[in-house]
């Protein structure tokens, strides 16, 4: 029973960076914009969120660098492609590469430092409780946060008028614009959303799952984020299942590899990938899967004045 | 005006890329090739103490440069022609990737010398350089068993590759001399570095029942789990006891330094030839970090083992050795295992209860 609760704590962990940046990327990309930078905004919001914390000597502080870097490198995004019409996928990749060196710069002096992670919550009473406890009430606080962040961009998405009009944008943004809705202004904040979302997922790292920064510790973290937001079709409920899933799948094949099941280790690392595509095909069979990408994801719009 | 922005621009470019050193006819030039940026904390940082170590033993006798984040690959070509061109006369490439850049690039100048980390290839004028750390973790694998209160070990390796497998033979070996019936989990996360996935696999080998960590990876998130877990645990390549103060039992130490500065004043003095060298314990061609957080019997013993294998009294790989099939392995270096059955090991010995990923 420890083993099972010990588990699933690694998936929580595991889970929670994915969850959160593919949370922002599926936001950006239901706007019409796709951002191909998240792995870079990722790594900054790792540096800054690090230094932030290791400077303040508070996590919050450095969630908060984390969350300010990441919208920061978007807002660079969303000048380009946004302001200057630039082409979407060319500049997402600049970001990414523009993160990672520029992260490095920014986390050199913190090299080698060390803080202490995010306190655990503890309820007393609740998080006590055998097996569940731990799990529903001892966690850091990132992971609820995480949760209740999926949550609202669902509830934003479906339930309010702002969020239809952002979800017309990405889909037609002729009509939003006709319409007279500010295709360019709703974008910038998605992006912006984005961004930010990157950079706690990237300070979630060096704050809560590996105490400490190293250039490139993202390690591709923020591709599969963006591969997480096609498996979920762009809607939030699969992504939650499928940033899980992934962790569970990832967390899994180390623990089956420790129990000395004999399949080749570099089976089980390609099984969360695996998985990932064994399930989108089966979503794509259903009748309301296939493709439902947002109709106008990655054109760029100019409004004719 | 544009055309005149964009020269001074690319030479600021070009000045900063090759370290913004000035000319200096009669100093010596070593170059450095780096495969992660200076503050890796692992591989590429031991190479830099190394190089510091350079500049401080020679002063302005010579004149250093380095490239960091260079990737393995073509793009190394250019890097390291980047270097002959900038007046380098003694080159090092630190990373197996390079092997082949490296040797084309040696080719293309035979009056400039390479030293390529690694490798197997060489040259008239390219050398190779290896460390024997197999030495160390037949050390490690006897602090280990002495250590481990459920004789369990969690082991994280990298890849299945002759390198890594010697380690863990070596450690049982080390670790079976103590306890027999010593055991091992091995975890393969297939990635040099991945800190998250470095730290999940050592969380699984201790929530599997494994109380010392070891690992064949670069970064000290596995340490820093066993530290948070209250374990104990090895560090790998350079000195990580700031991420375990009270976990790191000890640490295989990269020094590259004696051996860099051997080929300097080699270099200097007109002598540099083309050489394979694959030093231990006893060159010094890497060290154990002090002995920590275990009782005094068993630094003694650590100590002592390392004593013998320095002066060629001990080899790990001493014959018999016996495959996972319990059948004696060929010995062909007469009472140990020779140079080349250990550079492509591709077997585990007794007592691993893993199968090798792939056979």
């Amino acid at each position: 029973m420890e083993l099972v609760e010990a588990i699933i704590l690694s998936v929580l962990a595991a889970s929670t960076p994915l969850l959160i940046a593919a949370t922002g990327e599926l936001v950006t990309e239901r706007s019409g914009v796709l951002n191909l930078g998240v792995e870079g905004m990722m790594i900054v919001g790792a540096a800054c969120g690090f230094g932030g914390a290791w400077l303040s000597g508070s996590i919050i502080v450095g969630a908060l660098c984390g969350i300010l870097a990441g919208a920061a490198l978007s807002l660079i995004f969303a000048l380009m492609t946004l302001g200057l019409a630039v082409n979407q996928v060319a500049t997402g990749l600049a970001l990414t590469i523009l993160g990672i060196g520029l992260s490095g710069l920014i986390g050199a002096r913190f090299v080698g430092e060390r803080i202490s992670t995010a306190p655990h919550l503890h309820i007393p009473g609740l998080s006590d409780i055998p097996l569940v406890g731990r799990i529903l009430f001892g966690e850091d606080a990132f992971v609820y946060l995480s949760i209740a962040l999926i949550i609202g961009v669902w509830w934003f998405l479906y339930r309010t008028r702002a969020g239809l009009v952002l979800r017309a944008c990405g889909d037609n943004h002729v009509s939003a614009h006709a319409l007279g809705y500010p295709v360019l202004r709703i974008r910038l904040l998605a992006v912006l959303f984005g961004g930010a979302c990157a950079g706690l997922a990237g300070a979630y790292l060096p704050l809560a799952y590996t105490p400490f920064f190293i250039p490139g510790m993202t390690a591709g973290r923020g591709w599969i984020a963006l591969a997480l937001v096609v498996f979920s079709s762009w809607r939030p409920a699969r992504l939650v299942i499928g940033a899980y899933l992934f962790g569970a799948v990832t967390i899994l094949q180390l623990h089956a590899q420790g129990a000395g099941i004999g399949i080749p280790s570099q089976f089980m690392s390609a099984l969360p990938y695996l998985a990932t595509v064994i399930v989108l095909v089966l979503l794509s069979r259903t009748r309301t899967g296939g493709s439902t990408a947002p109709a106008a994801l990655g054109t760029v719009f100019v409004p004719d004045r | 005006m544009a055309n005149r922005l964009l020269a001074a621009a690319a030479a600021l470019i070009l000045s900063v890329a090759v370290g913004g050193t000035a000319l200096a006819a009669d100093k010596l030039k070593v170059g450095f090739i780096y495969l992660g940026p200076i503050g890796d904390l692992g591989w590429t940082y031991q190479h830099e103490l190394a190089r510091q170590a350079l500049v401080k033993e020679f002063g302005d006798k010579i004149e250093t440069t380095y490239l960091e984040n260079v990737p393995e690959g073509p793009d190394a070509e250019r890097a390291i022609e980047q270097l002959v061109r900038a007046g380098n006369k003694l080159i090092f490439t630190t990373s197996f990737g390079y092997m082949d850049p490296t040797l084309k690039v040696a080719k293309k100048y035979p009056n400039v010398h390479f030293e390529h980390a690694t490798g197997y290839k060489r040259d008239k004028n390219m050398s190779t350089y290896s460390a024997r750390w197999y030495q160390g973790r037949y050390i490690q694998g006897q602090i280990a068993a002495k250590m481990s209160k459920a004789g369990v070990l969690g082991y994280i390796g990298s890849f299945p590759i002759p390198e890594v497998i010697s380690g863990i033979n070596a450690t049982m070996l080390g670790a079976q001399s103590i306890n027999p019936n010593i055991k091992v989990k091995i975890i393969w996360v297939n990635t040099w570095f991945d800190p998250g996935k470095e730290a999940d696999a050592a969380k699984a080998l201790l929530d599997q029942g494994a109380d010392i960590i070891m690992q064949h990876t670069d970064s000290p998130a596995a340490m820093q789990v066993a530290e948070e877990r209250g374990k104990l645990a090895f560090g790998q390549d350079s000195e990580m006891i700031k991420f375990g103060p009270k976990a790191q039992l000890t640490s295989i130490l990269d020094t590259w330094a004696p051996y860099y500065i051997a080929r300097v004043k080699a270099e200097l003095d007109g002598t540099w030839k083309e050489e394979n060298t694959w030093g231990g314990l006893d060159s010094k061609m890497f060290e154990m970090a002090p002995y920590t957080n275990m009782p005094d019997d068993v630094k003694k013993l650590a100590e002592d083992t390392q004593a013998a294998i320095t002066a060629g009294k001990l080899h790990p790989f001493k014959c018999p050795v016996l495959g996972q099939d319990g059948k004696e392995v060929e010995c062909k270096g007469g009472d140990h295992l020779d140079d080349s059955q250990i550079l492509s090991m591709n077997f585990y010995v007794k007592g691993v209860d893993d199968k090798l990923p792939g056979k």
